[in-house]
């Protein structure tokens, strides 16, 4: 459950996000919108990378702006990067563990968590090998083991999909729809595969040019006139 | 290459939560003793070899040089602790220090001065002088939180030249005893009472390899546990870094801290050691020098550390005793340098072992039968 709040972001003249009210529910929600559009703004405020001039993020009654931005992970904030960035230099076991060990949670129980989480993704044979010797496919996993090892309250996933050819995607897709159930946390899910979004997300909300034009129901908000126009175009091939 | 995923799917997709500890889906194709993050290949016969290294040179060297050679070495001991920490510093955190060479000077300041001014065992006149130095490292090491690269360079090279007029006006190490180490006579130099149990050059010889081996352990257990995970993060992106919840600040203080705590503890062993330390000792340009050694023994690795020291310390000492210009080693160093930025990232100890496979296999292709299995070596 995220509520945001009059949330604008400037960089000198521009305004990426501009008096973005918005409501994420609990589940996994869509966040879709032109290139451009903020989203990827939005996630870094999030984060804590750009600081808004005005607004208020609250997350499970949380003021996560207040929160210093490193801590938000221990907070349960977790995020995957849309130029993936798994950390070449380590194994997939030691990527997930450097998640793990800098949250909370007890040292008992860390080998065991992070190997539920390389788990979770099917990882588990390559537990041991350097990321940087696995494919791009391979990589986006680690991001998402991730970001699921320990206990994480909301998953920013950022165009998790891009690059994938489509039973990656697929498969990435059966994931996702995994986490709020197994995972106990809510996902935000950016991506432009619009049947990605339509198959992992209840809800979707859109923005274009800093402002969010339409949320609701994904079904709904994709047969939204405004959105067809702003974004997928004329084919109505969704 | 989905295909590992979907096989191992079945089992391993129990829900993630609920999991108990009995049916945890660990593969079976990786027992859980394995999994134990990346490791480098430890064969047993290389572990050996070093321990029987390590071991010649503590007890048989010794027997084998003189005084003037053991000196030599000694020194070699000692600078590698400095070389560790700043190959610590730039190939495990990514950042550059220039000043780990005068940090040094601190060390031995720091360690001769509180011998003069209390009566603590020399262990703890070392350990002192590190915790010292980490501090003072971890001052200059501030602007790193905004800076990097060459800006960070130039800063700590400045903090360098700061030093180093710190100790022209102090006029230390001069042999003079008081806060500042201060004689009316000056050109002396300063020299730290050994410990009882290695006033002899070769007992000291020892205690200075015995100290570099705990060092070796400590960045051995920094660069595999959380503290090498960190870096290993911050070195590829600060964003991933704090996404995943690295604490960015800590973590590069930490950093310039333990390179200086080192760079400390050399110090105070070097303040020890045979002629003690001097005034022109610690010149701004060594900084340099000591960069470059480092990045030529290679920084990816510890044992670069080594090979740096005895570029730095016994490289100068053999030139000299064969009669060559020792200023000839500026330029040696200036091409040597520009090959490893070039072809060798991960320097000496790493290139030296590959470049010697192909040569091998080149001498195998020159005198045996051309089989097809050959293919040419790297370029």
């Amino acid at each position: 459950m995220i509520e945001v709040e009059g949330l604008t972001v400037r960089f000198g003249g521009v305004v990426p996000i501009d008096d973005m009210t918005l409501t994420l529910s609990g589940g996994t929600c869509g966040l879709i919108g032109p290139n451009g559009a903020g989203k990827t703004t939005f996630f870094n405020v999030l984060s804590g990378f750009v600081k808004p001039v005005a607004g208020t993020v609250h997350a499970f009654g949380d003021d996560l702006l207040a929160i210093a931005d490193y801590r938000r992970a221990r907070w349960g904030l977790r995020r995957t990067f849309q130029t993936e960035q798994a950390i070449a230099d380590l194994s997939v076991f030691d990527n997930v563990l450097l998640v793990r060990e800098n949250t909370e949670g007890g040292r008992a129980t860390q080998r065991r968590d992070v190997m539920d989480a390389v788990a979770f993704v099917g990882l588990a044979p390559e537990a041991n090998r350097r990321v940087g010797t696995l494919g791009a496919a391979q990589r986006r996993l680690v991001e998402v083991a991730r970001a699921v090892v320990g206990r994480p309250r909301v998953v920013l996933l950022d165009e998790p999909a891009a690059g994938l050819p489509d039973d990656e995607t697929e498969h990435l897709g059966r994931l996702i729809r995994r986490i709020p159930d197994e995972v106990d946390a809510s996902v935000v899910l950016v991506d432009h595969d619009m049947s990605l979004v339509s198959a992992c997300c209840a809800t979707t909300a859109v923005l274009d040019f800093g402002k969010l034009i339409a949320s609701g129901t994904t079904a709904d908000v994709l047969r939204d006139e405004h959105v067809i126009r702003a974004y997928l175009g004329t084919e109505e091939e969704v | 290459m989905s295909e590992p995923d979907v096989q191992a799917s079945d089992e391993e997709r129990a829900p993630l939560a609920a999991t108990p500890a009995s049916t945890l889906p660990r593969g079976e194709a990786v027992p859980p003793e394995t999994i134990r993050g990346l490791r480098p290949r430890r064969d047993p016969v290389r572990v050996l070899v070093g321990a029987a290294a390590l071991a010649f040179v503590t007890f048989g060297l010794p027997g084998m040089i003189d005084r003037f050679w053991l000196q030599i070495v000694t020194s070699v001991v000692i600078y590698s602790i400095v070389t560790l920490g700043l190959g610590l510093l730039i190939g495990r955190a990514g950042m550059v220090s220039l000043c780990q060479f005068l940090l040094l000077a601190i060390g031995a300041w720091v360690a001769l001065r509180l011998d003069f001014a209390t009566s603590l065992p020399f262990p703890l006149l070392v350990l002192s002088a590190g915790v010292v130095t980490g501090l003072i490292g971890a001052l200059i090491g501030l602007p790193a939180l905004r800076l990097s690269g060459l800006y960070l360079a130039l800063i700590t090279l400045m903090a360098a030249g700061a030093i180093t007029v710190v100790l022209r006006i102090a006029q230390f190490p001069n042999g003079g005893g008081g806060f500042f180490g201060n004689s009316a006579a000056g050109g002396a130099s300063s020299r730290l009472p050994r410990p009882a149990i290695a006033t002899g050059d070769t007992a000291y010889f020892r205690y200075c390899i015995a100290v570099a081996v705990l060092m070796f352990l400590l960045a051995l257990w920094h660069v595999r546990g959380k503290p090498g995970r960190a870096w290993a993060a911050l070195r590829q992106s600060q964003a991933t870094a704090i996404a995943a919840g690295v604490n960015v600040t800590l973590y590069r203080l930490w950093a310039f801290a333990l390179a200086s705590f080192m760079a400390g503890v050399a110090g105070a062993l070097l303040a020890a050691a045979s002629g003690g330390v001097n005034i022109n000792q610690f010149p701004v340009q060594n900084s340099i020098l000591l960069l470059a050694v480092v990045l030529m023994g290679g920084v990816y690795s510890l044992g670069g550390a080594v090979v740096a020291a005895l570029l730095l310390r016994l490289l100068p000492a053999l030139l000299d005793d064969w009669g060559v210009s020792t200023e000839l080693l500026t330029i040696l160093f200036g091409v040597g340098i520009l090959q490893v930025l070039l072809t060798a990232p991960g320097g000496l100890v790493d290139q030296v072992p590959k470049d010697l496979a192909n040569l091998g296999r080149g001498l195998r292709r020159l005198v045996g039968p051309r089989r097809a299995g050959d293919e040419a070596p790297p370029p």
